[in-house]
């Protein structure tokens, strides 16, 4: 079974709240750096493809992506970093780009080379469900869709349709970056979203303090950490230990 | 020929709906709120009032005699956008859109801006009807625009910085729809150009239409015929689609579009995207994108900052795919000529945005042959960077 099915399946069966952590390719030493994050605690890895106009991000994915691409690194380093991790590790990779890179590169390449590179999943930001074939889903791999505080009930139906694995809830209109406080519907909303899926849930975008774990680790399935990741990272500190203080 | 886009916005395989998922209820309200109000009277008649009375349309059509033996062109008709309210004819689509906004309850207007055309049309709708304004605009295009800036600000419209990328018109559309993700229950993009997500491409076409149906109209009176050939500049193409967009349907019309030829043809110096691009998505929608191998977005130059974008509308790519229009290039040097000629023998000072236009017509002749082009906004807002650029 795919491993990130198969991830989703055992936080039901033991009724935990999983940890997914982003990271972004090329900037730093991504093989290490998801070894870190492995002992830390999380429970699958986020390999953010650099993109040049990430329309959906802060300034913190922003400044990393840059920096990613400044340092040469192309869709290709997607699958060296997946393959090095695969050499010691089982932990379910999930690759989070935009489309563009992924078309140039082509969508069958794409999902047959990252299957044989051992990533598990695919989120594509800009790719809503109606505009996806089966190309992912042929290949084996687990495909996420998102949703938003602004999806109608039908728009909950067809990502829930479309997702294999799971659905990322975007916790609020807005672009990725560490905050303070979440949105206070959040909760409220997104038990009204769960109960109408049949994919387990994974909420993402802001979380970055271990309030917002206590807050939601109950709530959902897993939850995502990025920027406050990707920070530690432009700061020389351990994300690691980042992650530990929100998790740990 | 059936009404393009299709159902889900495409024109072939360009255009589509491709981002990130919070949008996607806007896009719906705007689509449906649009195709509710095209159909209602009252809105019609108060957009056509807007458009007579503070607009100034119709514009004029101007025989423009001696720049065209300059050409070696029959007769050259200038289809004047330059003289409509702020200058050019981006405020068609700015003054339709906003009404659009205030029917939809929407209190917050956002729009990006190249040349600042955009920025200016938009803020004095949104000045004319009520509405918070605030635009987007890349730091190099705000260096290069500054009196744009200033009549931003005049007019009441908050002028946000773009410090990022290569700080041009494509980081300004990338932060105005981060900021669009963000406030999008009580915000409007206006979007200025044939581009972005569906229903945008169709909506601003629409909305510039008036263009070309003005022309042939006039042509009618002034020479009882069709022209034999439309030439229009393109950026994301919103002046090119307002003038073919009634000509298409007439295969006798030789359709002309024109790039900016930048530099050169090497990477990064031009904004040329038939011949250097690939198909790809940027901002919405699946078009030609200048872009490296790895699907990176390419940088891009032109001495014009309207011109100055790596995508362009997918319905252009649709109909350059399927051979009804011709797209072309004019680099900066030429541009730059026919900015002087067109001003010293005709006495109009044409946007940089349009002399492309006339310059690839002065290496062009078409004898005998009635030609349209489309003068889609005046030139003083280049002014001051054409005596920079000449006195180095």
């Amino acid at each position: 079974m795919n491993r990130v099915e198969s991830l989703f399946r055992s936080l039901r069966k033991s009724k935990r709240c999983g940890v997914i952590a982003y990271v972004t390719c090329g900037d730093g030493d991504t093989v290490r750096f998801v070894e870190e994050l492995e002992a830390a605690g999380a429970d699958a890895i986020e390999l953010g493809v650099p993109f040049s106009d990430p329309i959906a991000d802060g300034p913190v994915i922003q400044a990393a992506s840059q920096r990613a691409l400044m340092n040469g690194t192309t869709i290709r380093d997607l699958f060296t970093i997946a393959r090095a991790v695969r050499e010691r590790s089982q932990i379910p990779l999930i690759a989070f780009s935009y489309l563009n890179p992924i078309m140039r590169y082509g969508m069958d390449r794409f999902a047959n080379d990252a299957a044989a590179a051992g990533i598990d999943g695919v989120l594509i930001t800009d790719l809503p469900p109606e505009s996806a074939d089966g190309t992912f889903r042929k290949a084996g791999l687990a495909t996420t869709f998102l949703l938003a505080p602004t999806s109608t009930g039908a728009r909950i139906r067809a990502v829930d349709r479309a997702s294999r694995g799971f659905v990322y809830y975007v916790s609020t209109t807005g672009v990725t970056g560490t905050r303070s406080d979440l949105d206070p519907a959040l909760i409220t909303r997104l038990a009204e979203v769960r109960a109408k899926l049949r994919n387990p849930i994974a909420v993402g975008f802001g979380i970055s303090r271990r309030e917002h774990y206590e807050l939601l680790r109950d709530q959902c399935d897993a939850i995502v950490v990025g920027s406050a990741l990707v920070r530690a990272i432009e700061e020389k500190r351990s994300p690691g230990e980042a992650l530990r203080g929100i998790v740990g | 020929m059936t009404a393009l886009p299709d159902r889900r916005g495409f024109f072939g395989e360009f255009g589509g709906r491709f981002v990130p998922e919070t949008l996607m209820a806007a896009l719906n309200e705007f689509e449906s709120a649009y195709r509710r109000l095209r159909r209602d009277r009252e809105f019609r008649r108060e957009l056509d009032d807007v458009l007579s009375d503070f607009v100034g349309r119709p514009t004029p059509l101007t025989e423009a005699r001696k720049f065209a033996e300059v050409c070696g062109v029959g007769r050259l008709f200038l289809k004047r956008e330059d003289l409509n309210h702020t200058g050019a004819h981006k405020i068609n689509n700015a003054v339709g859109q906003a009404l659009i906004a205030k029917r939809m309850g929407k209190t917050r207007i956002i729009a990006e801006t190249g040349a600042g055309q955009h920025g200016v049309a938009t803020a004095t709708a949104c000045a004319l009807l009520g509405l918070q304004c605030v635009v987007y605009m890349g730091e190099v295009d705000m260096a290069r625009q500054e009196l744009n800036v200033f009549r931003m600000r005049l007019l009441g419209a908050e002028v946000v910085p773009v410090s990022s990328g290569s700080r041009t018109l494509k980081d300004a559309i990338n932060e105005a729809i981060r900021d669009w993700v963000t406030n999008v229950r009580t915000t409007h993009y206006i979007i200025g150009s044939v581009l972005g997500p569906h229903p945008y491409p169709m909506v601003v076409r629409d909305f510039q239409s008036v263009i070309g149906r003005e022309a042939l109209l006039q042509l009618r009176k002034k020479v009882n015929r069709l022209p034999d050939a439309g030439v229009a500049c393109v950026g994301g193409g919103s002046n090119a689609i307002g003038l073919f967009h009634e000509m298409v349907k007439h295969p006798s019309i030789r359709l002309i579009g024109v790039e900016a030829g930048g530099r050169g043809p090497g990477p990064g110096d031009h904004a040329a995207r038939f011949s250097g691009g690939a198909l790809g998505v940027l901002h919405g929608t699946r078009s030609m994108v200048l872009q490296d191998e790895f699907g990176q977005i390419a940088e891009t130059h032109s001495i014009s900052a309207g011109l100055d974008y790596p995508s362009i509308g997918p319905e252009h790519a649709y109909l350059q795919s399927i051979g009804r229009i011709e797209y072309h290039d004019c680099n900066d040097g030429l541009a730059l000529e026919a900015f002087h000629r067109l001003s010293e023998m005709e006495g109009i000072i044409p946007a940089l945005e349009s002399s492309h236009a006339l310059g690839w017509l002065m290496r062009n002749p078409m004898p005998n042959a009635v030609v349209v082009v489309n003068l889609s906004g005046r030139g003083d807002k280049d002014v001051p960077q054409v005596a920079a650029h000449e006195s180095r």
